[in-house]
Parts: C-alpha cells; sequence; structure tokens
C-alpha cells in the first residue's frame, strides 16, 4: 500500500461567484481499520484563506504546524494576513525544501484574493502547484472526484448552490472509495461570512 | 501481540495493557506494568518495541516532571499529549520510536481525555481508543456498548468485556491485564485481571 493511502483522505476546492468552497471526508484511518470519524482535514489559517492537507495525517499535522507558525510571523512582520497566492508560494517552497525526503502530503489551498476574488490552487508532495479555474481535488478518492466535479461544475454558482454541488460531488465520490468518507466537512466562504457545515453521508 | 486499549467515562478516563512480554516465542514475564503514570493525573499506555517503550515514556515523564518543576503548574494533558507527538515526529526521519501510545488524563477545567498518538506520530483525541491485534476485538466490543457520560462500573464492565473477547478470539491471546484509571482524584491501578499468574519463588 501507497505511504499516501496509509490514512485515506478526500479533498475538494470549488470556485463559486465571489466565494469558494472546501470540502473534506472524516475519517482518519490506518490502512484498513478506521480510528475516528471526526478527523479535521481543513483548518483555517486566517479568515479568508483556509488550507487543506490530504494523505499522511502525521506529516498532514506537522505541515500544518510549520505553515501557522510562518503566517504568523508574516503577520507580525507585514502587519497583515498572507494573500492566498503568497500562502500558496510559501506552502510550495516548504514542500520542495524536502524534495529528497518529502512530505507525504497534498495540500489544497482555497482562500479569497484581491477584490474579493476566489483563489484556489493544489500542489503534489514535492510543490508542484496545479492553480485552476473551477475546481482541484486532492487524496484517495481524487479520481472519483475528478469525474463528479467535472460533470457536477458549473460557472459562477452561487454560495447556496455551490454548497451543494461540493456536498453531492465530495459524497458520491467518497462512497467509492473505501479509505474515505464517515461523513463530511463543508466551509462556504464569502467576502462576509465562513459557513461551516457537516455532511451526514454513508457511515461506513 | 500487545493489546492496549481506553475509553472515557463521565468524569474519569480508564485504560487497560496486557502484561506480557514477549521476545519471539518466549514470554519474558506476564505482569509487565506497560502504563505509566507520567503525573498526578495523566497516564500513558505505550504498546510496541519494548526497549523503545520504557525508554520513550520514561523520557516523556521526566520532561513532563521538568515542566512542572520550571514553571510551577503541571502541563495539561492536551500539552503532553501535543509535547509526546512532537518527540516522535521529530524523532520520525531520524531514529523512529516504535511506540504507540493512549494519553489519558484528568484537567480541572475540561475533565477527562484520551488521546490517540499513533508511532509516525499521528495525534487524535479520542473518545475510545485501542492499538495492537486486540483492538480488532475491543474496538468493535467498544463501539457496540460504548455511549458518552459511562459510569466508572459501567465502563470497568466494558473493559472487562473487551478482555474476554481478546481472550476467547486471540489466537496468541496475553493472559494478564492492567487497568489503571485518572480521574479528579488522580492517576492510579485499578485492577489486574490475571488468568496465568507467575509461579510462586520457592524461598531459600
Amino acid at each position: 500500500m501507497s505511504i499516501f493511502e496509509y490514512n485515506g483522505s478526500a479533498l475538494v476546492a470549488m470556485v463559486g461567484k465571489n466565494c469558494f468552497a472546501i470540502a473534506s471526508d472524516r475519517r482518519l484511518g490506518v490502512q484498513l481499520q478506521t480510528i475516528a470519524t471526526d478527523f479535521q482535514r481543513i483548518s483555517k489559517i486566517h479568515d479568508r484563506l483556509f488550507l487543506g492537507l490530504s494523505g499522511l495525517a502525521t506529516d498532514a499535522q506537522t505541515l500544518y504546524q510549520r505553515l501557522v507558525f510562518r503566517h504568523k510571523l508574516y503577520q507580525l512582520r507585514e502587519e497583515r494576513d498572507m494573500k492566498p497566492e503568497t500562502f500558496a508560494n510559501l506552502v510550495s517552497a516548504i514542500l520542495y525544501e524536502k524534495r529528497f525526503g518529502p512530505y507525504f502530503c497534498q495540500p489544497v489551498i482555497a482562500g479569497l484574493g484581491d477584490e474579493n476574488k476566489p483563489f484556489i490552487c493544489t500542489m503534489d508532495s514535492i510543490g508542484a502547484k496545479e492553480l485552476a479555474k473551477d475546481f482541484v481535488v486532492a487524496g484517495t478518492a481524487s479520481e472519483s472526484l475528478y469525474g463528479a466535479c467535472e460533470s457536477m461544475f458549473k460557472d459562477d454558482m452561487e454560495p447556496e448552490e455551490l454548497f451543494e454541488t461540493v456536498s453531492q460531488a465530495l459524497l458520491s465520490s467518497v462512497d467509492r472509495d473505501c479509505l474515505s468518507g464517515w461523513g463530511g466537512h463543508v466551509y462556504v466562504v464569502t467576502p462576509t461570512e465562513v459557513k461551516e457545515r457537516i455532511l451526514k453521508g454513508r457511515m461506513d | 501481540m500487545e493489546c492496549v486499549f481506553g475509553l472515557v467515562g463521565n468524569d474519569f478516563a480508564v485504560v487497560a495493557a496486557d502484561t506480557s512480554a514477549v521476545h519471539s516465542i518466549l514470554v519474558h514475564k506476564s505482569n509487565e506494568d506497560k502504563i505509566m503514570i507520567l503525573d498526578s493525573h495523566k497516564l500513558i499506555a505505550a504498546s510496541g518495541e519494548s526497549g523503545d517503550r520504557v525508554q520513550f515514556t520514561e523520557y516523556i515523564q521526566k520532561n513532563v516532571a521538568l515542566y512542572q518543576f520550571r514553571n510551577g503548574i503541571p502541563l495539561t494533558t492536551a500539552a503532553a499529549a501535543n509535547f509526546t507527538r512532537g518527540e516522535l515526529a521529530t524523532a520520525l526521519r531520524k531514529n523512529p520510536y516504535f511506540v504507540n501510545i493512549l494519553l489519558a488524563g484528568y484537567d480541572k477545567e475540561t475533565g477527562p481525555s484520551l488521546y490517540y498518538i499513533d508511532y509516525i506520530a499521528t495525534l487524535h483525541k479520542v473518545d475510545k481508543g485501542a492499538f495492537g491485534y486486540g483492538s480488532y476485538f475491543s474496538l468493535a466490543m467498544m463501539d457496540r456498548h460504548y455511549h458518552s457520560g459511562m459510569t466508572v462500573e459501567e465502563a470497568i464492565e466494558l473493559v472487562d468485556k473487551c478482555i474476554v473477547e481478546i481472550r476467547s478470539r486471540l489466537v496468541v491471546a496475553p493472559p494478564n491485564f492492567v487497568i489503571k484509571i485518572v480521574d479528579k482524584e488522580g492517576a492510579r491501578e485499578y485492577a489486574w485481571r490475571e488468568s496465568v499468574k507467575d509461579a510462586a519463588v520457592a524461598s531459600a
């Protein structure tokens, strides 16, 4: 079994009209055994920037701690929050630092940039950025997620419709993957508010 | 073959561990205590490679004590768990410790808590957790019978049910178990469950 599939994960981020949604599954497993069904894969960096980390959970936790540290330093020096594009560059640099002994994670970054323009990107475990205008996916269920998102995505969705689309794409994809699932966590972020919702899906 | 499991009850947390020290086919001793009392209100139940287990838990115990000496107040359970994870994570890519840990503790402000810490430094706060081959049986029993806010009697009954399952269904089942509990009174040994006692040594 690949080290990326040790814990199991599913992540997706989607762009809407002046908003974005980022969603993850909730399973923490050790290969075939499920340890917890309330694992948080998505963390807030600041009010308009969210980071999801798929792959090996221990590296996701270490990487998250390092990135929060770097962002807090940035906030102290620059007296402002990091732009999503800048943060993506930071994550990419930190991952490439470990080029020959990498963190076994695939991050998904989603944020609102200048003029509330939504920004999403993903990268591989050594920091190769993949910018997209519509959606990005990561995790053990990524292949199913690509298919589900491609067929369900529409341009310029309002937050409520975006939530429905992301939720349906996530749930239908994790149902085809034994290593991810046990519900979903969806964050829908607009310039004025962040709505966090928990999905109940197939609990198996 | 080492079995460790634990759960959180009403105002306490209980952990149980098998007590056999095994090398290949030989059982060195069957009363090895694998649950260390970390400080007055914390327990570390550890399983894995025996040298690493003793060395690592003692290291954590001494550092937790040092913190208390330096700062005049004890670490919270969450802080101790995160410290333990940090040490495991730092060592992971150099000289990893092959120790799985269940850290149970009681804090005055937040009550009882149980932390699952993998040997690759995956940290997660759980209500019930288990390691080893015995986890397949104890987690299943706990999934069936556990509910939040159990009394001590109910919890010990559940622990005993898990021990019975492990003894009857695991092929090389450890015969003896130790149960320790932590609540607002502190961390202490609760009971032993022995089905094989060491032969008494003849006096000189």
